[in-house]
């Protein structure tokens, strides 16, 4: 009865899995890379004070020119300064926790709300599963962030209003997918022979559902870390995204926008950042689908 | 629908009802007597209870009235509105021609030749298209071929109108280009595997056939829901893209009237917004029949 349970278990922990993992990120350049740069991220973001060469907030005197235009690239501030004369590659240093912290505290809210609706409406059906879906329709057919827009600039931005923001334009795609999933695997054998043994739902769906949804989450996990960066970035352009001074990714967009006919590196730099941060989670999502893919089919024979 | 419509209305009625500040002193103006505001109170119904002002938001939606704009005194939300429309309704037309253009030619090429340079190509320019924020690439573009170039103009509408809207809808599809490429790839190489189309090779009919009658009539499939959902979210007036090409649309509209707390005009456009999203689902539901026999067959059992 727990063989599935056991195979999945082993599937996700066991060294084989590890070995196949590692094989074919050795094999497959770009999705070494991106793991690669995805962890680089993850420590800079943490480390921001070790990495970043200045100071994000100070405004330097020499980062302005005599006639007050901010320095170019060059051997003092490798990046540029920006119109303050504060140092551009440490306010992408530092941006990085910003856009990180968001995107994976908007990201986890999402799989959480997601999962739960999704395995719910999937597995007890009937009219439960109709009043969840309808709920899940609307919230698909309004124009979500449009509506969140509003919301913030009345009643302020805030970084915790950014990541709800996200978190409840991103759960409803999490909720389709688990539903059709758990649709599907309610009516696999060991489902049904768990539970002519008598188990009951929340020990099915704990043991037996939730084992063979971690695939799916980590996947769409990963892929919504790189939305959030996205919508993240939108919402700080349109400057209600995290609030100043801190620095992020899309309002350094925003401000340079001001100036980028004579300081084009204050739009350069950040939106280079931001596509290959989310390029890397991108590819780091597409590899896992790859990977689990390959392991699920392998769990089915 | 009508749930829909309805949950749009009420989130709406919230939305202009936690505004903080008094909308009274807003239209008055800072300067104005007490009496003065509380008459102009009287005259907007906010004296009365939530209830009653609930009752009568909804029947004033029902009647097609959707106020009359703070910010731009004694013009009604849905004139302002109205004349934004045209703009947007353009821009989101050619924005969707741009998404078909290139999404779905590039798709099809890929499909018949997986894993050749034009597919690489393509999967890769995908790739970034999808990783990159609309608002950067539209101000690259603005840098690069309206500035340094000044192939495009720079800057708001002129005429022809066409030759102003390029670019904005260029970036505005870009996005739904890569993903529409790599949806019809998926969906195409399934095709070609499909047993009907090696009977048609079998049969001796033409390639080109083959490509016309069958191929592109299901890459179309999945196509049709998000070009509808997409013409309904463009229709709702795309901000960012407006406010960055200064195209005096919905989007634009609804970006100032939040900056400047313009309540029914916020209102008024999340409620347009939705509405045409609505309908765009509703038509996307219809088309399905057309294209779809077997959606057709199942409707008429």
């Amino acid at each position: 009865m727990n063989d599935h349970f056991e195979e999945i278990e082993t599937s996700l922990d066991s060294p084989s899995f590890r070995t196949r993992a590692w094989k074919s990120l050795k094999a497959d350049k770009v999705a070494f890379t991106s793991v690669v740069v995805v962890l680089l991220l993850i420590i800079i973001a943490i480390c921001a004070p070790w990495f970043a060469p200045k100071q994000p907030l100070y405004q330097y005197p020499d980062g302005l020119s005599d006639i007050g235009a901010p320095q170019g690239p060059g051997r003092n501030f490798l990046l540029g300064a920006d119109q303050n004369g504060r140092d551009v590659l440490s306010r992408l240093i530092f941006g990085a926790r910003v856009s990180l912290t968001v995107g994976v505290v908007a990201t986890a809210l999402a799989s959480i709300i997601g999962v739960t609706i999704g395995a719910i409406s999937g597995y007890m059906g009937g009219w439960v599963e109709s009043i969840l879906m309808r709920l899940t329709d609307i919230v698909l057919s309004f124009p979500i962030l449009l509506f969140c827009i509003a919301l913030i600039a009345v009643t302020g931005p805030s970084t915790k209003n950014v990541v709800l923001v996200i978190a409840f334009a991103y759960w409803t795609y999490l909720a389709r997918i688990i539903r059709s999933q758990v649709l599907s695997l309610k009516e696999r054998e060991f489902i049904i022979a768990a539970r002519s043994l008598g188990l009951t739902t929340p020990q099915i769906i704990r043991r037996h559902i939730i084992p063979h949804l971690i695939p799916t989450i980590i996947v769409y996990s990963t892929l919504g870390v790189a939305t959030s960066i996205l919508i993240e970035a939108s919402l700080s352009f349109l400057g209600i995204g995290v609030p100043l001074p801190q620095p992020s990714w899309g309002e350094m967009i925003s401000e340079g926008q001001k100036y980028f006919q004579s300081a084009p590196w204050l739009l350069i730099a950040p939106g280079v950042t931001i596509i290959f941060a989310v390029l890397a989670f991108n590819l780091m999502g597409d590899w896992l689908t790859d990977l689990f893919d390959a392991s699920s089919t392998g769990v089915k024979r | 629908m009508l749930a829909v419509v309805w949950g749009v209305m009420t989130l709406a009625f919230i939305l202009a009802f936690i505004v903080p500040g008094d909308p009274a002193r807003m239209v008055a103006g800072t300067n104005a007597s007490p009496e003065a505001v509380a008459s102009i109170r009287h005259q907007l119904g906010i004296d009365q209870s939530l209830v009653s002002q609930y009752l009568h938001f909804i029947g004033r939606l029902l009647r097609g009235d959707l106020g009359i704009s703070f910010a731009l005194q004694n013009q009604t939300v849905g004139s302002v509105i109205w004349r934004a429309l045209p703009f947007t309704a353009l821009l989101a037309v050619a924005g969707v021609l741009w998404e078909i253009i290139l999404g779905i030619p590039f798709g099809i090429i890929s499909a018949y030749r997986p894993k050749s340079f034009f597919d690489r190509l393509s999967t890769f320019s995908a790739l970034f298209g999808l990783s990159t924020p609309p608002f950067w690439l539209g101000l690259m573009l603005l840098y690069f071929l309206a500035f340094k170039l000044s192939v495009f103009p720079l800057n708001g509408v002129g005429s022809p109108l066409i030759w102003y809207l390029i670019l904005p809808s260029f970036t505005l599809g870009v996005g739904g280009a890569a993903f529409y490429s790599r949806i019809v790839r998926t969906t195409v190489i399934n095709v070609l595997q499909s047993p009907f189309i090696e009977f048609a090779q079998l049969k001796g009919m033409p390639p080109g056939l083959i490509l016309r009658r069958h191929v592109i009539r299901h890459a179309l499939m999945p196509i049709v829901t998000m070009i509808g959902m997409d013409l309904g979210y463009f229709l709702g007036g795309v901000l960012i893209v407006e406010s960055i090409f200064g195209i005096p649309g919905i989007g634009q509209l609804a970006f100032r009237s939040i900056s400047t707390l313009d309540v029914p005009m916020i209102t008024g456009t999340v409620l347009v917004a939705s509405v045409f999203m609505v309908i765009m689902n509703f038509i996307v539901d219809i088309l399905y029949t057309f294209i779809d026999p077997r959606v057709r067959l199942q409707r008429n059992n």
